[in-house]
This record gives structure tokens, C-alpha cells and sequence, in this order.
């Protein structure tokens, strides 16, 4: 393999990696948003300060 | 742009292309309001969720970045200023930029839908479209009020940051909307000013192209004093406080007085010094803007820490 042939084929690996590093770092964040999701319930991702209604009344 | 270009060149298309396309120092200013617009709701998000939303945010901002690359190739070609982006040096084709942009966009809005809410999600649809569309098709090559209308894109990632947490469109996202987009003209037209060579070559009617330097002078002033209420207005909401309002005041006050700078100049004067002033004028837009925001943080750590500042005027 030529110097030229290799540099080539050096950056194509180092995209690829680059590239596949994004796919994985994706899976890994829907995966942690599905976890948060069911852990906190579906829909409410936020930990409101309000006092809830139940609380209210007692 | 064709694909021929990229043949000339000789180099394939790089990882880092793409990511130029996405135009990172904007995106960096997109991730920061949005963050602060999150972090300053009166709603506590939990970390996994804020880091997607921005994420998804910045996505969608790099995304209308892209699309605004491909429809503007052959101005950039022609401008000093953006003729080494990776379309003009033939390192991304148009076609390629293109659906690289419109991948991104439905990704980033899906996401932002699933992750925080939809309201956050179709108002990330609204700023791709508003930027993309109206801003770059439209409004760019059609009138001088360009930036004008135009900076709404610029200035919606806090409003959503505020409706990934709240899920609703407040007073204080309004405002925070309200001073990036008073904020838009004054920018940018005192880079026109100094960058007027750029914009007469590639025919984009700014301001100062079309209207002339002095015009566009009185614009800058114009403008400068209706954003001094709307930065003063956020001291008196809840995201604002004492803290806010002693910075917002020194900014205003050296914000205004580059306004005057620039306004009292004659042409003779702003050539001899090659445009000095403005150039102040626009570094300072920049450390104003940035500080408007840093100091809403920091007045959000304050209230978290216990400081309720109970006496300060909350009139919004």
C-alpha cells in the first residue's frame, strides 16, 4: 500500500470511528432518557415545587 | 454547487465538514440561552433530561445552519467572510448538505417532543422553519429589515429552554425572546458597517448596502435605546432581581454610549480609523449579550442558595 493509499485509508478509519463514537453516544442518551422516563413516570420529567393538591388539603 | 467541485478538490468529505455545517459558534450561543432559559424556570429538571433537551436544541440550531448553507452557496462563494465554508471550497455538495439538514431537523424536533414536551418541540420546529425559510429564502435577499425580522430565530432557544421545563410560554421567556431580538439589529449592523464591501459583493441588501452607512447609524442608536427597557424590564420579573438589574445597568449605559459613538461619527472619521468604533461597538454587542444571560444565572443560583431578595419589585 502506497503512503497516499494509507493516509486514505487512515483518515476513512478515523471518520467511521468518529461516526460510529455519535451512534453510540446516541443510543446511550435514549436509553438514559427512557430510564429517567419510566423511573420518574411517564410525561412528567420535572420535580415541580409546587405543593400537590393532596397535600394541600391535609 | 455541483458535485464536479468536490472532484476538483481531491479530498473526500471529512467527519469535520459536517460539523462545520452545523455552524458551531452559533450553536454555542444557542446552547447557552437555551441552558439558561431551562435553568432559570422556577421548575427543577432533572440532569439527563436537560442535557438532551439542549442537545436536541443545538441539533435543531445546526440543522437550520446547515439548510441556511446549502441555500446560501453561492453567496458564501463570493463572500471573504464565509468562502472557506464546506460547501464553497467543495467539500460538501449542496445535495449533500441538504439532507444532512433536514435528517437533523426532524431528528432534533422528534427528540425534543419525546424527551421534554411538545410545545418545546414545535417551537424548535418553528425556529428551524423560521430561520431556513423565512429568514434565509425569503427575507435575506428581499428586503434591509433582513436581520430584523430575521433575528427571531436567533432569539427563540431560551423560550424553548423555558418551555422544556415549564411546558408553557411565561412573561419572563418573553422578555428573554424580546432582548435577543432587540439586540439582532444593533449586532449586526455594526458588522455591516465594517463588512460593507462583503455584503455590496454578494448583493444581500443589509442595511447599510441599501440605505447607506448613515442610515444604518441612526438604525444602530434607534434600536440601541428601545432594547434598554426590555434588558431593564427582566429585573423586575421573577428570573431578575438586584444582582440583574446593577449588571444590565452598566451594560445598557456602555451599550448606549457605543450607540452614540457610532451615530456621531462621520464616514471621513469611521475610514481613517478603519472602523474602530464600530468594531468596539460590535465586540461589546457581544460581551453584552452573553453577560445579560451569565448574570440570569447567576441570580437563579442566588434564589437557590436561599437569596429571595423579598423587598426587590416584581412588577411582571
Amino acid at each position: 500500500m502506497s503512503g497516499a493509499d494509507s493516509n486514505i485509508s487512515d483518515r476513512r478509519k478515523r471518520n467511521n470511528l468518529m461516526l460510529g463514537g455519535v451512534l453510540l453516544a446516541f443510543v446511550a442518551l435514549v436509553f438514559s432518557i427512557t430510564i429517567v422516563k419510566m423511573l420518574s413516570g411517564m410525561g412528567d420529567i420535572t420535580n415541580s415545587k409546587r405543593i400537590p393538591a393532596t397535600e394541600q388539603t391535609e | 454547487m455541483t458535485d464536479a467541485s468536490l472532484v476538483e478538490t481531491g479530498r473526500e468529505t471529512e467527519f469535520t465538514d459536517y460539523i462545520a455545517l452545523l455552524k458551531p459558534r452559533v450553536m454555542s450561543l444557542v446552547v447557552f440561552t437555551a441552558l439558561v432559559g431551562l435553568l432559570v424556570a422556577p421548575v427543577s429538571v432533572n440532569p439527563v433530561i436537560t442535557f438532551a433537551s439542549v442537545l436536541f436544541i443545538a441539533i435543531g440550531g445546526g440543522a437550520s445552519g446547515a439548510l441556511n448553507m446549502w441555500w446560501e452557496a453561492d453567496i458564501d462563494a463570493v463572500m471573504k467572510r464565509t468562502q472557506g465554508r464546506p460547501i464553497p471550497t467543495g467539500r460538501v455538495t449542496r445535495n449533500s448538505a441538504l439532507i444532512f439538514g433536514l435528517w437533523l431537523s426532524g431528528i432534533a424536533v422528534t427528540m425534543l417532543g419525546l424527551t421534554a414536551n411538545y410545545l418545546a418541540a414545535g417551537l424548535l420546529a418553528f425556529t428551524i422553519f423560521f430561520y431556513a425559510v423565512v429568514y434565509t429564502m425569503w427575507l435575506k435577499r428581499a428586503t434591509p429589515q433582513n436581520i430584523v425580522i430575521g433575528g427571531a430565530a436567533g432569539a427563540f432557544p431560551p423560550m424553548i429552554g423555558w418551555a422544556v421545563a415549564t411546558g408553557s410560554i411565561g412573561i419572563e421567556s418573553i422578555l428573554m425572546f424580546a432582548l435577543i431580538f432587540m439586540w439582532t439589529p444593533p449586532h449586526f449592523w455594526a458588522l455591516a458597517l465594517f463588512m460593507n464591501d462583503d455584503y455590496t459583493k454578494a448583493g444581500v441588501p443589509m442595511l447599510p448596502v441599501t440605505h447607506g452607512r448613515r442610515v444604518t447609524r441612526n438604525n444602530i442608536l434607534g434600536y440601541t435605546i428601545a432594547l434598554v427597557p426590555v434588558a431593564i424590564a427582566v429585573s423586575f420579573t421573577s428570573i431578575g432581581g438586584p444582582i440583574y438589574f446593577a449588571v444590565a445597568l452598566v451594560l445598557n449605559v456602555l451599550f448606549l454610549k457605543g450607540a452614540y459613538d457610532i451615530w456621531k461619527r462621520t464616514e471621513k472619521q469611521a475610514e481613517a480609523d478603519k472602523y474602530a468604533t464600530e468594531r468596539k461597538m460590535f465586540r461589546i454587542s457581544l460581551y453584552y449579550l452573553f453577560l445579560h444571560f451569565a448574570v440570569l444565572l447567576v441570580e437563579a443560583t442566588a434564589k437557590n442558595f436561599g437569596l429571595n431578595w423579598a423587598a426587590w419589585p416584581q412588577w411582571f
